[in-house]
């Protein structure tokens, strides 16, 4: 016979086991049905803020950080409330979103595609936000808007300038405030015909990734358009820092200007390097030798300090603007920070509040309202002028400016001249255009 | 069990137990504490040690048995990556043709690096290694950037073929219909543990890889590859030809790299040029030494760390900081601020810096050497961690380059 080995502790042992066991089902049929991702349940609301704080990027993203937490604090109610008082939609209270309590995460995008997603996923896996904004960088705003698209969260794209984010790769959960690279040439080709002739030889470099691309795409095609020809075009490593290499040939490549399509870091060492081999002083054919950077920022006018004096291109907003909400939002940066804000700042602020104003109108955070809200959505009051949400695409129109390196400037922050604002029309282009014909936007995704 | 005796099995199983919970036991405070933000168990995350994990395992197969330190290794995880990205774009999102072919690519690209490579060795097969990484690294950023999509990165488009997609198939990642972004979220109490298939499908793999490493480890293979780790001078001049021995081991890791960054793509279906640069390279170097070179779970523990680190300290902002301090006076919380602020947010590497040189100096056999002491520590057993646990802990071998 078979001695039962069963005492009264195994008994117990067994039935705590069964007892779990029999739990387990009903514990896991306990997580909640919601309607779409991190459906915001408590007294607050998490945004997620994806900049790059390292990399060639990293003076871009700590702006946009700034002016993250001050849209933060204004939607919050607190400060001086900034553009919200001259935003033309007036949902925003100082309530927070639809009465609850904005607060955010941050993250580090490296300004590389991989460690961006890994940033953005966390956010939405962990912390739980409702909307991703951010990127300083094309690259990794084009990865990031993808991600939130299967993720089922809005993307708000901070400063990218590629004709791709809404163009081949755009996403129906992916909004862009900021202008892009067709916009660039559209509105600078005149002026540089205006001012250098319509017969000029231009030699691009060019940042090797997607805006560089369509940007070095945008300005040739705008440029030849007037007459120039493209003598060349130098692909060039984001991931430099010397362009030595890359200026010398430009020397004697018969060409009589210089186009950088180059941004933040790259094009701060890029001008300096072109100036430190004499490219400005330079005559070719009988006419001065001109350099133009397409898309300008005072932050890179700042790193490149003297050598900017002078030199044409675009922009997506100037601090020294006189409009309302310009001068709203310069007053309550500069009081908060004690210095004006960079264009990618004010990118990144309007976005975070047209976020704000599109749940505030739909009456929800699903990802599917929001869209809704924000496709064709007209509003002023931001800087910019009257500006339209396009629904086909997801891009804002408005008013380009086209700017020049100050001569004399009167202060550290005074580095930028507006020379001309050219105006909506002549920078819009056909949601079919070649330059950003391939893609779809699909279906919005709530996601869960 | 399975061809291990008894010492092994148990040792196993604390493995397989150790992965199967680990969305709970990265998940130790409730959602309410201010200390949860340093929970780690979401799927992003879990994702990325199980991953890492594989890699570091099979790199150690290479630097912890034959000493040969091969400092290009992220180039077999990039290309595994790009391979099953391309099986998405061409077929479907089903992940299992990505990662066989990840795992071919990889081995064939490590027949011929490790055929040209292992020529040398010490100093300058590291620096052929690394000449070779460097070199695919620019290829994809620039040069085959038709292939690689550059510095974007590899994405697939609604418009690629993908011929095996059914009309109305799952558009994410998935095995055979289960997709990988499934997630089952159970709130219990005031904990909320998420179980992932993503994450559990990597775990059953990181298995998978760990109990083949585990017989390499014990297998008359290994003991040839640990015999050239520790004089393979010796080895030659008894008429063994130690080449085909380092050459096998080389590809095999390579494998187990191409895996690891198959399973990245089938996680998140992008491939960026980055993972294949140096630094990527320089970073399972960094698991491993970190956890233990030589010993089966020290990769393991070193990529957890490493990666813990990336994705949980990065994310630490002043804002999180004022929280903490919060109930300090003005000035004090402000002065605390300002000192722990250069340690968090961006500048996470640096406290990794700092503890990864604490570790080197003070725990030469790295993280799993804490194990080993306070298990001396207890049991008084007396003698060297090496009598304790022979074959767990590390040996002092001579350097590579002697």
């Amino acid at each position: 016979m078979v001695k039962s080995l069963k005492t009264r502790r195994d008994v117990l042992k067994s039935g705590a086991l069964a007892g779990a066991g029999l739990a387990t089902p009903v514990i896991f049929t306990g997580s909640s049905a919601s309607a779409f991702t991190n459906e915001p349940t408590g007294a607050t609301v998490t945004l997620g803020f994806n900049v790059p704080q390292t990399g060639p990027y990293a003076d871009e993203g700590a702006d946009e950080l700034r002016a993250y937490e001050l849209a933060v604090e204004h939607l919050n109610g607190g400060g001086d409330g900034g553009m919200i008082s001259t935003f033309s939609s007036k949902t925003l209270d100082g309530t927070g979103i639809l009465g609850k309590k904005v607060e955010y995460v941050t993250g580090d995008t490296q300004t590389k595609t991989d460690a961006a997603r890994a940033s953005a996923r966390s956010m939405i896996e962990k912390d739980g936000a409702i909307m991703i904004t951010g990127g300083s960088s094309s690259g990794p705003a084009i990865a990031v808007q993808a991600l939130c698209q299967e993720a089922g969260v809005i993307f708000m794209a901070g400063l990218t300038h590629s004709n791709d984010t809404t163009g081949k790769d755009k996403k129906a959960n992916g909004f862009r405030h900021f202008f892009n690279g067709y916009m660039s040439g559209a509105a600078l080709a005149p002026v540089l015909a205006a001012r250098y002739g319509a017969d000029r030889v231009a030699y691009h470099l060019t940042a090797d990734y997607t805006w560089g691309w369509t940007q070095e795409e945008s300005i040739a095609a705008a440029t030849e358009a007037l007459g120039w020809s493209t003598i060349d075009k130098v692909r060039t490593p984001l991931a430099s820092t010397d362009f030595s290499s890359y200026i010398a040939p430009v020397l004697n490549s018969g060409a009589d200007v210089l186009i950088l399509n180059h941004y933040g870091g790259n094009m701060v060492n890029s001008l300096t390097n072109a100036v430190e081999f004499g490219l400005r002083e330079k005559e070719v054919n009988g006419r001065a030798f001109e350099i133009v950077v397409p898309l300008y920022s005072r932050l890179m006018a700042a790193g490149a300090g003297e050598n900017v004096k002078g030199i044409l291109g675009s922009t997506n907003w100037h601090w020294s603007l006189q409009d309302q909400g310009s001068k709203a939002f310069v007053q309550s940066f500069g009081t908060k920070y004690g210095f004006p804000p960079s264009q990618a700042a004010h990118t990144v602020y309007c976005q975070t509040l047209l976020y704000a104003d599109a749940v505030n109108r739909a009456g929800s955070f699903n990802p599917c309202a929001v869209v809704e809200a924000l496709e064709g959505f007209e509003f002023d009051g931001l800087g910019n002028g009257p500006t339209l949400y396009r629904a086909e695409d997801h891009q804002c129109f408005k008013d380009v400016l086209v700017v020049q390196g100050k001569e004399n400037p009167e202060n550290a922050f005074d580095l930028l001249e507006v020379v001309e604002i050219t105006p909506v029309e002549q920078v819009t282009y056909d949601p079919e255009h070649p330059m950003f014909a391939g893609g779809a936007l699909g279906e919005c995704n709530p996601g869960a | 069990m399975a061809g291990l005796d008894a010492r092994d099995t148990r040792f196993l199983l604390i493995v397989v137990a150790l992965t199967l919970f680990t969305p709970i036991l990265l998940q130790p405070f409730p959602e309410s504490s201010s200390l949860a933000q340093f929970n780690a168990g979401y799927p992003d995350l879990m994702q990325r040690f199980a991953i890492f994990g594989i890699f570091a395992i099979g790199f150690n197969i290479l630097f912890g048995l034959t000493g040969y330190l091969s400092f290009g290794h992220a180039a077999f995880l990039g290309v595994g990556s790009y391979a099953t990205v391309w099986m998405f774009k061409l077929l479907s999102y089903n992940v299992l043709p990505g990662l066989i072919l990840a795992v071919i690519t990889s081995g064939l690209f490590a027949l011929l690096i490790g055929y040209i490579s292992l020529r040398r060795s010490g100093i300058y097969f590291s620096i052929l290694t690394l000449a070779f990484a460097q070199m695919s690294f620019n290829l994809a950023y620039s040069v085959l950037t038709p292939i690689t999509n550059g510095e974007t990165g590899l994405q697939v488009y609604t418009d690629d073929p993908q011929y095996l997609l059914a009309e109305g198939g799952l558009t994410t990642t998935h095995i055979f219909g289960l997709a990988m972004n499934k997630s089952l979220v159970a709130p219990v109490g005031g904990w909320e543990f998420t179980f992932n298939v993503g994450y559990y499908f990597c775990a059953v793999i990181a298995i998978a890889a760990f109990y083949l490493s585990l017989r390499i480890f014990r297998s008359p293979f290994g003991m040839m590859l640990r015999a050239v780790k520790s004089n393979q001078q010796r080895m030659s001049y008894t008429g063994l030809n130690t080449r085909p021995y380092t050459l096998a081991a080389f590809v095999i890791s390579g494998m187990y790299a191409g895996l690891a960054g198959g399973l990245m793509a089938s996680m998140d279906p992008l491939a960026g040029a980055e993972r294949m640069q140096w630094t990527a390279s320089g970073e399972v170097v960094l698991m491993t030494i970190l956890g233990g070179a030589g010993t089966l779970m020290g990769p393991v523990l070193g990529a957890g760390f490493i990666k813990y680190f990336e994705n949980i300290f990065s994310k630490i902002n002043d804002n999180v900081l004022h929280g903490w301090f919060a109930f300090l006076p003005d000035g004090l919380e402000d002065l605390l601020v300002t000192i722990v602020h250069p340690f968090v947010g961006k500048g996470w590497h640096l406290t990794l810096g700092l503890l990864f040189m604490l570790v080197v100096i003070f725990l030469p056999g790295g993280l799993v050497e804490v194990g080993q002491r306070l298990r001396r520590l207890f049991t008084r057993r007396g003698g060297t961690p090496d009598a304790a646990d022979p074959r767990h802990a590390p040996k002092s071998a001579p350097h590579v380059a002697e």
